[in-house]
């Protein structure tokens, strides 16, 4: 097993719930993930998954309709253990952790900045609750922050406001806020979904640079397997609300289990492929969360379902890193062997 | 032999910027600034660019759906009768709208939430014609079968459906009139992944089937490549590169999609390539740089990129046709 110290976020069986209309929506349900310093892992699947949702729970940013069920958050702070699920939301503790050891990278740029301050504001306000430093040197961190996300002309820029910026000049501000107090944990939530091609390399470059230099712990939140194979270290698959295969990006990629994993990676065209290339679509729809399959999630649209796939299957672990949440996953992996 | 079904010369469209009291016009937007294109019958033709680069204007200039300021667009009928689309009356224009059609990029805000289907679908062939309701529910109910939707939907309203079905919808609209060339403006961009490869089946089916001719507009060139059989790219409202899709993929001429195909993240292990990053963002198109409109960004502009505009230029990879606008193409030209 890996070293317990570097694990930096540890999530056990985490359950969160949402209540609307006297229905209950398990949005997410049994969740459990090592995040590792220096390493990136990548959450993938479709929307309504409960891929945000578990991002939301680890900053406790959740709505008031939903509350964390069971589970548990570890976090590592120093030498200290924090149960974050114990915090309270809004208390002393929850709020000197959210922005300065774990921060986040909102998905749309667009509407996470606030028009109506400077974005040089923004970034300030950071590092005035959670650093000693003073006015002056507050300006200074911001201008270097500018300065390092590559936006020209940054003693200029920290007094526009956001509408000025262009998309990925707005990406970039946001990191630099993310980045302002050196986390630990940095969480990305879809950060260049609403963004260019061109633009999203950009910000991935920028990424890595980061997670090499401050030695970062990163959970980045995506549905491009394209994403995953260019940055993962370690992938994570769900479907409604679970976890259904995880394990290094080589495991996952090169050897997926799970069908819905197959499924998914089967259907997306390859760039370099060319035209010859067989794409197949995933049959019927993600099922509604209020009327839920039994047992096994994907089975209504999984190819391989049999009666056995009603109980929901257990978390197997086919090797150190590798796990699988599906009864059959023995016929898929006795071919790679 | 290959037919022509539209021709484009020297199409532009500029929409004016008004500021101040009076509204006065102090500037252009050139959306698209000049652009020459063929489209074959039969051909899935791509349409790729970053957002802003004038590839919507364009489709839907095509459709005079946006006036194009300046240049020709012409239609070219199965008995090669040509007809210039743009100097057209309004009137006159209807029953080349039956035979242009366009797939919406937003499944969502497409419909009119107050009708149901059969309500917005029958529109456009009540006008063309088709008297009788009967007639107009058969029509719409074999459509809907067509694209592995129930018949019984029709009388459904929109919120009942989801993204994907939604899109499928928006093909049975624009499929209703026999269409002979349909523009897909980002028809599969917001669906998720499993719903996406169900519309690009859908789509190639039906090209088959009905003898269709796509435009495919487009930033994820990784769905262009497997669609389509020419793609053309577009920077700042111009067409820089023109070619098979394959070649774009393996002979790229232009060093904007070479940046544009190295910056996609491949979902395959094996096939991780170095990212080209490109400086800065998109110039904007009210003030386009001087000389080749890419150099601010090429990693290789050199002296002349910076004074003369490149123009589209004709070559060959592979034995086929390659057009490509640049000066440091080390290839020899073809008249």
């Amino acid at each position: 097993m890996e070293d317990k110290n570097n694990i930096a976020l540890s999530v056990r069986d985490l359950k969160t719930f949402f209540y609307t209309n006297n229905r209950c929506n398990k949005a997410v349900n049994g969740v459990s993930f090592d995040v590792e310093k220096g390493k990136t892992l990548c959450i993938v699947g479709e929307s309504g998954c409960g891929k945000s949702v578990t991002a939301a729970t680890i900053m406790q940013l959740l709505p008031t309709l939903s509350r964390i069920e069971e589970g548990e958050i570890k976090f590592q702070k120093d030498d200290k253990i924090i149960n974050i699920e114990k915090l309270e939301k809004n208390g002393k503790e929850m709020r000197e952790i959210r922005g300065s050891d774990i921060a986040m990278i909102f998905q749309d740029p667009m509407t996470a900045l606030n028009p109506v301050y400077t974005v040089g504001f923004q970034i300030s306000e950071n590092l005035k609750y959670h650093t000693n430093l003073n006015k002056k040197e507050i300006r200074e961190k911001c201008i270097s922050l500018l300065n390092d996300m590559g936006i020209p002309l940054p003693e200029k820029r920290v007094d526009e406001y956001p509408h000025s910026y262009s998309g990925g000049m707005r990406q970039r501000a946001m990191i630099a806020m993310a980045m302002a107090c050196n986390p630990k944990i940095l969480i990305a939530d879809e950060p260049t979904t609403a963004l260019d091609v061109t633009i999203q390399a950009q910000i991935f470059e920028l990424m890595d640079k980061l997670k090499k230099e401050n030695d970062t712990a990163i959970i980045l939140i995506t549905h491009d397997m394209g994403v995953v194979a260019e940055l993962a270290d370690n992938v994570a698959v769900m479907y409604m609300g679970n976890i259904v295969e995880a394990g290094t990006a080589d495991d996952v990629l090169r050897r997926p289990t799970h069908p819905y994993t197959k499924a998914l990676l089967e259907s997306v065209p390859v760039l370099g492929r060319g035209k010859n290339q067989d794409i197949n679509p995933i049959k019927g729809s993600t099922p509604d969360p209020y009327n839920r399959p039994i047992g096994c999630q994907f089975a209504p649209r999984c190819n391989w379902q049999t009666e056995s796939c009603d109980v929901m299957p257990e978390i197997t672990q086919i090797n150190e890193t590798h796990q699988v949440r599906c009864h059959k996953y023995e016929q898929f992996f006795e071919k790679y062997k | 032999m290959k037919k022509e079904i539209l021709k484009l010369r020297g199409v532009k469209v500029h929409f004016p910027v008004q500021a101040g009291v009076f509204n006065r016009i102090v500037g252009h937007v050139l959306a698209v600034d000049g652009v020459d294109l063929d489209i074959f019958r039969g051909e899935v033709l791509g349409l790729a660019g970053e957002s802003g680069c004038g590839k919507t204007t364009l489709g839907k200039a095509i459709l005079r759906l946006v006036e194009p300021t300046d240049g020709e667009v012409k239609y070219i009928s199965q008995d090669d009768d040509e007809t210039e689309l743009t100097s057209l009356e309004k009137k006159d224009m209807d029953p080349f709208r039956k035979k242009l059609q366009i797939v919406f990029q937003d499944p969502h805000s497409s419909l009119n939430p107050s009708f149901t289907i059969f309500g917005s679908l029958q529109d456009p062939l009540k006008k063309f014609g088709i008297k009788s309701k009967e007639e107009r529910r058969k029509i719409i109910g074999d459509l809907l079968e067509a694209v592995n939707m129930r018949r019984e939907y029709m009388d459904r309203y929109p919120h009942e459906f989801s993204g994907g079905q939604r899109q499928r919808i928006g093909i049975v609209r624009a499929l209703c009139l026999e269409p002979e060339l349909i523009v897909c403006d980002e028809a599969v961009s917001a669906l998720d992944v499993s719903i996406q490869a169900q519309v690009l089946k859908l789509l190639m089916q039906l090209k088959k089937e009905k003898n269709l001719t796509y435009l495919f507009i487009t930033h994820d060139l990784s769905v262009t490549e497997y669609l389509c059989d020419r793609i053309a790219v577009m920077y700042l409202g111009r067409i820089v590169e023109l070619c098979d899709s394959e070649d774009l993929y393996n002979n790229t001429l232009h060093p904007y999609s070479e940046a544009l195909i190295s910056a996609i993240p491949v979902a395959d292990l094996d096939k991780q390539t170095k990212r080209i990053v490109l400086e800065g963002d998109v110039p904007s198109p009210v003030n386009p740089p001087k000389g080749c409109p890419f150099h601010p960004r090429c990693p290789k502009a050199t002296d002349i990129c910076k004074t003369e505009v490149p123009t589209l230029k004709k070559y060959s990879t592979n034995g086929n046709e390659h057009y490509a606008s640049c000066h440091l193409i080390d290839l020899p030209e073809i008249s």
